[in-house]
């Protein structure tokens, strides 16, 4: 530990701490404070309970103490809570967890407590990213000289040959230098030198110029992303950004635009140097306007929808009101529905779509990513999902360190938090629900990666930037999750027992009736989430004790359906709406 | 057929409502018992309407393309049909509305109603089950409790069974003075034993107390009922309805038990709103179900507005009350409410769901369906609207108990044998009149209707069919499936149950028009590029899974293609009467049912 840690801990062991986890009997044991962690051991012989909190998952702390000396009755003291000690003082930390968890602590002694509390405090919100557990974190199976991350852009590009004659990678942001937050090659049209390339960038907030996110195989058609053009009051214009997006179709085809702002957004935007692509100088581009929540209000929606989760109220009316009110559904709603008319412009009608809102790394990423699952099967696969997700948005420069500093719980005043992971994850449940065969992967995969963006042993949501991974050696310090996850004894708890791949699009209901609450994240750590486990671990023993059954017969990848009549798999289909 | 004055109609339009651009043509038929539309595409798709199951047909303003009617069904289904003539669409609107409106029992569809089963057949099917087995099956203490003789021929109470179980300490004296003392004699019974602790679950109508009146019969009747639990020293009287209405019964001579009078009692009331508040409350929600393109806002609104979940977390609260008294505290409970056969059902039938294993199987829930709700006098034919008549009798008191199961079964999804198929079909079949088990309001009136010798039994039916109505999660091992349930009742935990009240939702479909009619608002030109476009795929996708095939079909569209109505197994016997049969019973695969034939 280095001397920097030790100095935020006074206090590293309290002896006879009570501490409440949800759904458990009250514990008494050890709390310990260690540079990263919480360390809680039961005062017990044998299968004594142990938690392991990471620090940097605490979202928010909140202490009570009580200096009662020379009271003998504690009369605030909860049930399972008695005083050792002479101290005559007690206190209480609740924390609550970025995962949304809540526990607590009764520690006996004011000083003990106090300590304690800043301690967590401190530990929790390390400015420094060297600093966090990611460094630390040496787990004796992992290596650090193993391969960190899936993919790159020029393997997505050497992969994909029917790019090639028409679709070229560039290396123009080699040195950062012309996207701060784009990785080093990115793909363009060929027709498009890197010289009008460091141009149109220039033309693009933040140097987000457009470049090729997915290919669509089927016809050609491909989805781009970008920041706003920075058009500006006087509708300034930018001859190697016309020409780059006409590149990118043919002569007589038409590009769509889709635009995450409302047009008036779009429209005030320029006031501030930026806006939108107008008709007049790109002619062969149709602009929409779908407007997307961000930024603030999408982190005001969960932090007001995890305090409807969280109201013991029974209530209906009161409990429906604020679901309303927190706005949350809706902005799944919208995510899915210009997910979805992105993909129909492309796979229905045969058109190229770009895609851009302000910045160009939350809501664009979040239509384009969600778009691909829709549309594209290879993203459905786990590791394609995990190879989207790297390419969508850590190599994309989604700011996860800004827009995860904190989640739901925090006190502390807002910066530039904003869920919008959480909105691709949810929506991207939403689709496992609605299709419960054609994803790889398993809701537990979503709720480890709703973990892991906000608080993680691995460096993969660490940084905003390539860039900045790069300059603090990100890669050669830390472990990735992703490639973690893929190993084959982790893997196993994150698939879909019930996957079965489909080469077509699948088109999500966004009718409203369609759509529910993720109970499993928003309410994980309630009684109704155990129940859905269990079924969950239910249909995984269906699915192995049919694999049993069917291994004598020679079959090596069996499935599910095919051994077992139609009406069973209807009727398990039926019973998956509620997982 | 007297009210069938045009029996074919060619060239009509069928649209569902929530697809309004999807638009089959084809013939209709009117037959006396169903409603048939066979479409003029080669796979000549039939749909099938049962005549009991419409709720209501609405004639709506004629359009150049013909002239409209809109006939909702009592399963939520909607549909519209555009006729091309004005004198056959006052026609067909003038046959439905008196079709589904029969005036007399004798006109219902159970009575013509002929699946391929002989006398013996029919016989045994009726006999699938016994009520007095399942008394034995709770394990009734025989020196506690004992079945009396006491309202045989429907002596004392005409609107209970004949076959009865009271405490053994109950004189006939006791009965009778107590069956005198309770709104229309209905007296206090057995409903469920609970062999682990000895509880009963008792069920009765209100007493007639007024301000003062007490009998000491009815007094003694209670005691009895403590008494028969042994360990306990009290028994709990479970009021279900709001404590104001209650007290505002007792200045009609009715009202409930005061704890003054009756010793060892504890009143509890639960607050379970009364059938006029409750039918109010589900149109509004299936008017929500209805919504064309509602925002998420108006959805979640308008599920608010209508107070349902809020009215059937009270209904499962009252039976998790119930359950955690028997079962925890060890502690008979009588129910009631005004006249113990609509609240009273409710909160007895789930209090058993919650406690009994049995009641979670396909066969226990037939059981328990048959007990608290036909044996004990629900008054179906009144609350479905079987016959014409008083339309303020009308109430989803029984679509509540189904949707309080299926609440259940989203918060335990091994703990049931059944499925929502299920429960949907059960649902249908309340209302479609083709089985003759819940025709009439009693035992006595269906006995006297001779149902057993006129009708078939669903039960046997559903049964014969059980491979679709199996949930594959159940396993008789697994610890949901074990013990009483204990279900979480945070507001939280209640859903919006879509496939009840949005059922002809196609996905795919939905969420294309949406998005179609949003981007035509920007641009016309797109909009005729898709139009071109969309001719195809609309044609297939919805109706055919070709577009996404069935498995991995969006479950909206899956529902939509494989409905809840069974595909029929006495296909034959649908198209009487037989001098208008239409000329498709070569097809018997009819895809899009409204009701099961």
């Amino acid at each position: 530990m280095t001397m920097e840690f030790s100095e935020h801990i006074k206090t590293a062991n309290v002896d006879d701490v009570v501490l409440k986890l949800p759904l458990r009997p009250a514990l008494k044991g050890t709390l310990c404070v260690t540079a990263h962690h919480l360390v809680f051991s039961e005062r017990k012989e044998e299968g004594s309970y142990q938690l392991l909190l990471l620090l940097r998952s605490v979202d928010a702390i909140e202490k009570s103490v009580e200096n009662l000396l020379g009271y003998p009755q504690y009369p605030s003291a909860g049930p399972g809570q008695r005083m050792t000690g002479l101290s005559g003082s007690s206190g209480t930390i609740v924390i609550k967890c970025k995962d949304l968890r809540i526990l607590q602590f009764d520690i006996p002694g004011m000083e003990e407590c106090l300590n304690v509390a800043s301690s967590i405090e401190a530990l929790s919100s390390l400015e420094s990213v060297t600093e966090l557990y990611p460094f630390f974190h040496r787990p004796r199976e992992l290596s650090l000289s193993e391969p960190w991350g899936l993919s790159s852009p020029q393997q997505q590009y050497a992969q994909t040959e029917r790019l090639w004659d028409r679709w070229r990678l560039s290396k123009v942001n080699r040195n950062f230098s012309v996207c701060m937050s784009y990785p080093r090659t990115v793909i363009v049209p060929c027709a498009i030198d890197d010289i009008t390339l460091a141009k149109a960038a220039s033309f693009r907030q933040g140097g987000r110029f457009p470049v090729l996110c997915y290919y669509h195989r089927s016809n050609g058609m491909v989805i781009m992303r970008s920041s706003q053009p920075m058009t500006g009051a006087n509708r300034k214009r930018c001859r190697e950004d016309e020409l780059l997006l006409q590149a990118a179709i043919d002569e007589s085809e038409m590009g769509y635009i889709i635009d995450t702002r409302s047009a008036q957004q779009a429209q005030q935007a320029r006031m501030a140097g930026g806006g939108f692509e107008s008709k007049a100088f790109y002619h062969h581009w149709r602009r929409l306007h779908r407007h997307l929540e961000r930024g603030k209000v999408l982190q005001e929606s969960l932090i007001k929808l995890v305090e409807a989760c969280g109201d013991p109220s029974q209530n209906m009316d009161r409990w429906l009101s604020k679901l309303e009110n927190s706005k949350w559904l809706s902005h799944v709603h919208s995510a899915l529905s210009t997910a979805g008319l992105v993909a129909e412009c492309v796979e229905r009608d045969g058109h190229s779509v770009l895609v851009h809102g302000f910045e160009g790394t939350d809501t664009t990423l979040l239509v384009t990513s969600l778009a691909q699952l829709i549309l594209d099967p290879a993203s459905r696969t786990f590791r394609g999902f995990l190879q989207l997700l790297e390419r969508e948005w850590v190599q994309a420069g989604h700011p996860f360190r800004q827009r995860c500093a904190h989640s739901a719980h925090s006190h502390a005043r807002l910066r530039q938090e904003c869920p919008a992971f959480l909105l691709l994850l949810d929506a991207t449940w939403q689709l496992g629900r609605q299709f419960p065969l054609a994803l790889e992967f398993s809701e537990v995969l979503l709720l480890r990666l709703a973990q892991d963006a906000y608080a993680s042993d691995y460096g993969t949501f660490l940084c905003s930037s390539e860039q900045e991974r790069c300059a603090l050696q990100v890669k050669e310090n830390t472990h990735c999750l992703f490639q973690f996850l893929l190993r084959r004894e982790e893997r196993e708890k994150y698939v879909n027992p019930l996957y079965e791949a489909t080469d077509l699009a699948i088109w999500p209901s966004v009718h409203p009736q369609s759509l529910q609450l993720w109970t499993g994240l928003f309410l994980r750590w309630t009684e109704y989430a155990q129940t859905m486990d269990e079924a969950r671990e239910e249909i995984w023993t269906i699915v192995k004790e049919r694999k049993e059954t069917d291994r004598p017969k020679g079959c090596a990848h069996t499935t599910l359906s095919r051994h077992d009549s139609f009406t069973n798999v209807e009727n398990l289909m039926d019973e998956l709406t509620v997982l | 057929m007297d009210h069938i004055r045009t029996p074919k109609v060619e060239n009509v339009r069928w649209l569902d409502r929530l697809t309004p651009r999807r638009i089959a043509v084809g013939t209709l038929y009117l037959s006396s018992t169903h409603t048939i539309f066979v479409e003029n595409s080669d796979a000549r798709k039939e749909t099938w309407v049962l005549h009991s199951l419409v709720g209501s047909v609405e004639r709506l303003a004629g359009t150049p393309a013909g002239c409209p009617l809109l006939v909702r069904c009592k399963n939520f289904q909607v549909f519209q049909l555009l006729l091309p003539q004005e004198r056959d669409c006052a026609d067909v609107y003038a046959s439905l509305a008196h079709l589904s409106r029969p005036e007399r029992y004798g006109d219902l569809y159970c009575f013509s109603f002929q699946p391929n089963l002989d006398k013996e057949e029919r016989e045994r099917a009726w006999n699938f089950l016994d009520l007095l087995a399942d008394f034995s099956r709770m394990g009734i203490p025989s020196n506690l409790w004992h079945a009396t003789p006491a309202n045989h021929e429907y002596r004392v109470c005409d609107t209970y069974p004949s076959e009865l179980f009271v405490p053994k300490s109950a004189s006939p004296a006791v009965i009778v003075g107590s069956a005198k003392f309770r709104s229309r004699g209905r007296f206090p019974v057995l409903s469920y034993y609970h062999r682990d602790t000895s509880a009963a679950v008792c069920r009765s109508s209100q007493p007639l107390s007024g301000f003062s009146a007490r009998s000491l019969e009815d007094e003694q009747m209670l005691q009895a009922i403590m008494k028969s639990n042994p360990a306990s020293e009290y028994v709990y009287v479970v009021d279900t309805r709001p404590k104001l209405n209650a007290m505002a019964n007792r200045a009609a001579g009715k009202g409930y038990e005061s704890e003054d009078h009756y010793s060892n009692i504890r009143l509890h009331f639960v607050a379970i709103d009364n059938i006029h508040v409750m039918r109010s409350s589900q149109q509004k929600l299936a008017d929500v179900g209805d919504l064309r393109s509602p925002s998420m806002g108006d959805f979640l609104w308008g599920l608010e507005n209508s107070g349902w979940l809020k009215h059937i977390k009270a209904v499962l609260d009252a039976g998790v009350f119930i359950a955690k008294a028997v079962a925890e505290e060890g502690v008979s409970v009588l129910v009631h409410c005004s006249d113990g056969w609509d609240r009273t059902a409710q909160a007895c039938s789930v209090a058993s769901v919650l406690l009994d294993p049995y009641y979670r199987t396909l066969k226990g829930f037939m059981v328990l369906m048959e007990k608290d709700w036909v044996s004990f006098g629900h008054k179906f034919s009144h609350r479905y609207a079987h016959l014409d008549g008083d339309p303020r009798e009308v109430s989803p008191v029984l679509d509540q108990f189904l949707e309080c199961v299926w609440q259940l079964m989203e918060q335990f999804p091994c703990a049931f044998e059944f499925n929502e198929r299920f429960l949907l079909q059960l649902h249908t079949h309340v209302h479609s009149c083709q089985y003759g088990n819940f025709i009439g309001n009693s035992q006595k009136e269906r006995k006297e209707l001779r149902i057993r010798e006129r009708t078939h039994s669903v039960w046997h039916h559903l049964w014969e069919n059980r491979v679709e109505f199996i949930n594959p999660l159940y396993r008789v091992d697994h610890n949901q499936t074990q013990g009483v349930l204990r279900p979480v009742t945070t507001p939280y935990c209640f859903k919006f149950w879509k496939n009840m009240y949005s059922p002809v939702e196609r996905g795919v479909a939905m969420r294309l028009s949406d998005c179609l009619n949003a981007v035509r608002e920007e641009s016309q030109q797109l909009e005729e590029e898709l139009d071109a476009h969309q001719e195809v795929p609309r044609e297939t996708d919805a109706e055919q899974g070709i577009h996404t095939p069935t498995k991995h079909a969006c479950l909206e569209t899956t529902l939509a293609l494989y409905p809840h109505a069974t595909v029929p197994s006495h296909t034959h016997k649908l198209g009487q009467p037989s001098n208008i049969c239409p000329p498709f019973l070569k097809n018997p695969r009819v895809l899009k049912l409204v009701t099961p034939p």
